[in-house]
């Protein structure tokens, strides 16, 4: 396997939320853990999936990395040099290398910039040594994601979302970086078009030979264009593991739960949906030990008392539960036999 | 991709930036006050400014016709106190109101965007400093402020200028303050932040043009301001001094002769309070033209 290109270790963002009277505050302050201690690696060329619930933390997670929101604790090693220790000129120097797609295509374009501007301003911003020829730079952009280079001097507001969310991809990939962060770049579009986004920017790794970070909450989006999978929960990651070993052998109860909701067209392969009792709790105030406890069918004691340490229990499959699910064993009968 | 289409994408984007004033436009007719008063602002500032050209009566030059006399084709709106044309003197006391107006705005604008802008975009103490700086100065009596500068500083019209800008910026400021608050939470400013691109970048290219109307609606009412102001300074004999005539100080010449020429004081008096009414129309009826809220209506 290549080497990580992109490593984290315990990685902590906390906001800090006042309540009411601020003379009083010191006894009022609550802090949510946005991401609360992950730890992850990032390979050369590889596809990491981050998938999860709504307010579990993978866009926060994504930010951070890049430092568009500044961690609270932790390291983030990019090609081996720690950025959290970057000043502000080093970083935007590093902003060539490390790009966003967002997920909304309507507020990620500034709605007074022409196509050309949006993209032209990537060239302006990082002067390169040599002149470009920037006109036919952005052109070449249009055209790799698609677009008609007619659409140079259109506005955002005259392109379809799916269009418009080409021209964020052709800003992010313009100067071309080695690492992306895909912030859901799908899930504001129509289905139809979700297919074309998605096969686009599987073109675009393989072409450009991008490392990316794919944010997303449909498991099957993630299925198509990961190389590896990790699951987030409350702000810490459960599971990662290669594509093919999340959802073939779940070893976290969470995840088994989270791929039995995946619909299948098929109604003879239509999985037992497992139902899990109660809602997420707030990251306010999480739960002790394991995050996962209040909801999870074969939570002990222990689970209550310890915070699960990363585990391998494959090659390469980490999970951090205490009870992981054996190979051969689905959540649905570990269940039954309780 | 050939020639013509070329020409043609072109075409096509002109219609559509001719099409986003148009509506504008459109909007602002729909509010015949706010329509007729900039008609009659464009009317009064082609007279002020061209009308000078045309009628070549010195505003300062003693007449023929003598003190106080009554209106004649020489003298459209006869003589004053001390025999001046006063037809020459409301074109170019109109002139120098109207730019002392249109200056205090400018300057205004400036500090007042650059204040605002700043607190808003890097928050913290910039924040802090800078609003509570603005609301300090919003307690002082404006009037008080003025006529105590004005005393320190002298009375030439640059000061004059300096001082009312100095005196109605922060309703600017905080217009633009709230405003840049809300444009910062956009994707595309992250965007641009994610781009590496430098604060003073995302507030010139990204965040100021998104407030522009806004800033346009305060300008116009700032000038109605600064108008009134200028001519209460004058009249108080605080503004720019005789013999340059300004409307307001040819206001305050006129007061001896309330009762037996009235008309030197109905002239400069009636020309300050209809130009601030239609700055003030022309204002309102901008600020709902800009409010998409008011699409339906």
């Amino acid at each position: 396997m290549n080497p990580p290109l992109l490593k984290i270790e315990n990685l902590k963002k906390y906001f800090v939320i006042k309540n009411g009277n601020s003379f009083v505050a010191a006894n009022n302050k609550k802090v949510v853990k946005a991401i609360d201690d992950v730890s992850l690696e990032i390979f050369q060329g590889e596809t990491l999936g981050l998938v999860g619930e709504s307010g579990c933390g993978k866009s926060t997670l994504g930010k951070n990395i890049l430092r568009l929101q500044e961690p609270t604790e932790g390291q983030v090693f990019f090609k081996d040099k720690d950025i959290l220790k970057y000043n502000n000129r080093e970083l935007r120097r590093l902003r060539k290398e490390m790009q966003i797609i967002y997920q909304d295509p309507f507020g990620s374009l500034n709605p007074r910039f022409t196509i050309g501007e949006i993209i032209g301003e990537m060239y302006e911003i990082h002067k390169t040594d040599r002149e470009i020829d920037k006109l036919s730079e952005i052109k070449k952009m249009l055209e790799l994601v698609g677009l008609d280079s007619e659409k140079y001097n259109s506005y955002p507001h005259e392109l379809s979302g799916g269009q418009r969310q080409r021209v964020g991809i052709a800003r992010a990939l313009a100067l071309n970086p080695d690492f992306v962060v895909a912030d859901e770049p799908v899930s504001a579009l129509d289905v139809s078009v979700q297919s074309q986004i998605i096969n686009l920017l599987m073109d675009l790794k393989k072409d450009l030979g991008l490392t990316m970070l794919f944010i997303a909450h449909g498991l099957n989006v993630v299925r198509h264009i990961s190389d590896r999978v990790g699951v987030m929960y409350l702000g810490r990651i459960v599971e990662i593991s290669e594509t093919d070993n999340i959802f073939d052998t779940p070893a976290h109860p969470y995840t088994a739960a989270l791929l039995s909701t995946v619909p299948d067209v098929d109604v003879s392969l239509r999985k037992e949906r497992i139902v899990f009792k109660g809602e997420v709790p707030s990251p306010a105030n999480p739960p002790s030990g394991c995050h996962f406890r209040t909801r999870c069918p074969l939570a002990t004691e222990k689970c209550q008392l310890e915070v699960p340490k990363m585990q391998e229990v494959r090659n390469g499959h980490y999970v951090s539960c205490h009870f992981p699910l054996g190979a051969d064993q689905l959540l649905k009968d570990v269940v039954s036999n309780l | 991709m050939n020639a013509s289409t070329n020409i043609n994408v072109k075409k096509k984007d002109i219609l559509k930036k001719r099409s986003r004033k148009n509506i504008l436009l459109q909007r602002l007719s729909r509010n015949k006050i706010a329509y007729v008063s900039l008609c009659f602002l464009i009317l009064v500032h082609i007279i002020v400014f061209i009308g000078p050209l045309v009628w070549k009566v010195s505003p300062t030059g003693l007449q023929d016709a003598g003190a106080l006399a009554n209106w004649s084709l020489q003298h459209p709106m006869g003589t004053d106190d001390l025999g001046r044309d006063v037809f020459s003197r409301m074109l170019y006391g109109g002139r120098i109101t109207l730019i002392v107006g249109l200056a205090a705005m400018l300057f205004a604008l400036l500090i007042g965007t650059i204040i605002g802008a700043c607190a808003g975009f890097f928050r913290g103490y910039v924040e802090t400093v800078l609003m509570r700086f603005t609301e300090a100065m919003m307690a002082i009596p404006n009037f008080f402020f003025v006529l105590v500068a004005l005393t320190v500083l002298g009375t030439s019209p640059v000061m004059v200028v300096i001082v009312i800008a100095l005196s109605g910026w922060m309703e600017i400021a905080r217009v633009v303050y709230g405003e840049t608050l809300k444009w910062k939470e956009y994707e595309f400013v992250e965007a641009a932040n994610a781009s590496g691109a430098t604060s003073i970048r995302i507030l010139t290219k990204y965040i100021i043009p998104q407030i522009i109307p806004s800033i346009i609606v305060s300008g116009t009412l700032t000038i109605a301001a600064a108008i009134l102001t200028e001519s209460a300074i004058s009249y108080l004999g605080m503004g720019i001094q005789p013999p340059t005539p300004t409307w307001g100080n040819m206001l305050q010449d006129s007061q001896q002769y309330i009762w037996t020429a009235p008309i030197l004081g109905v002239l400069p008096g009636a020309a300050i309070t209809i130009v601030v009414l239609a700055y003030n129309f022309l204002g309102d009826g901008l600020r709902d033209a800009l409010d998409p809220r008011f699409v339906k209506k």
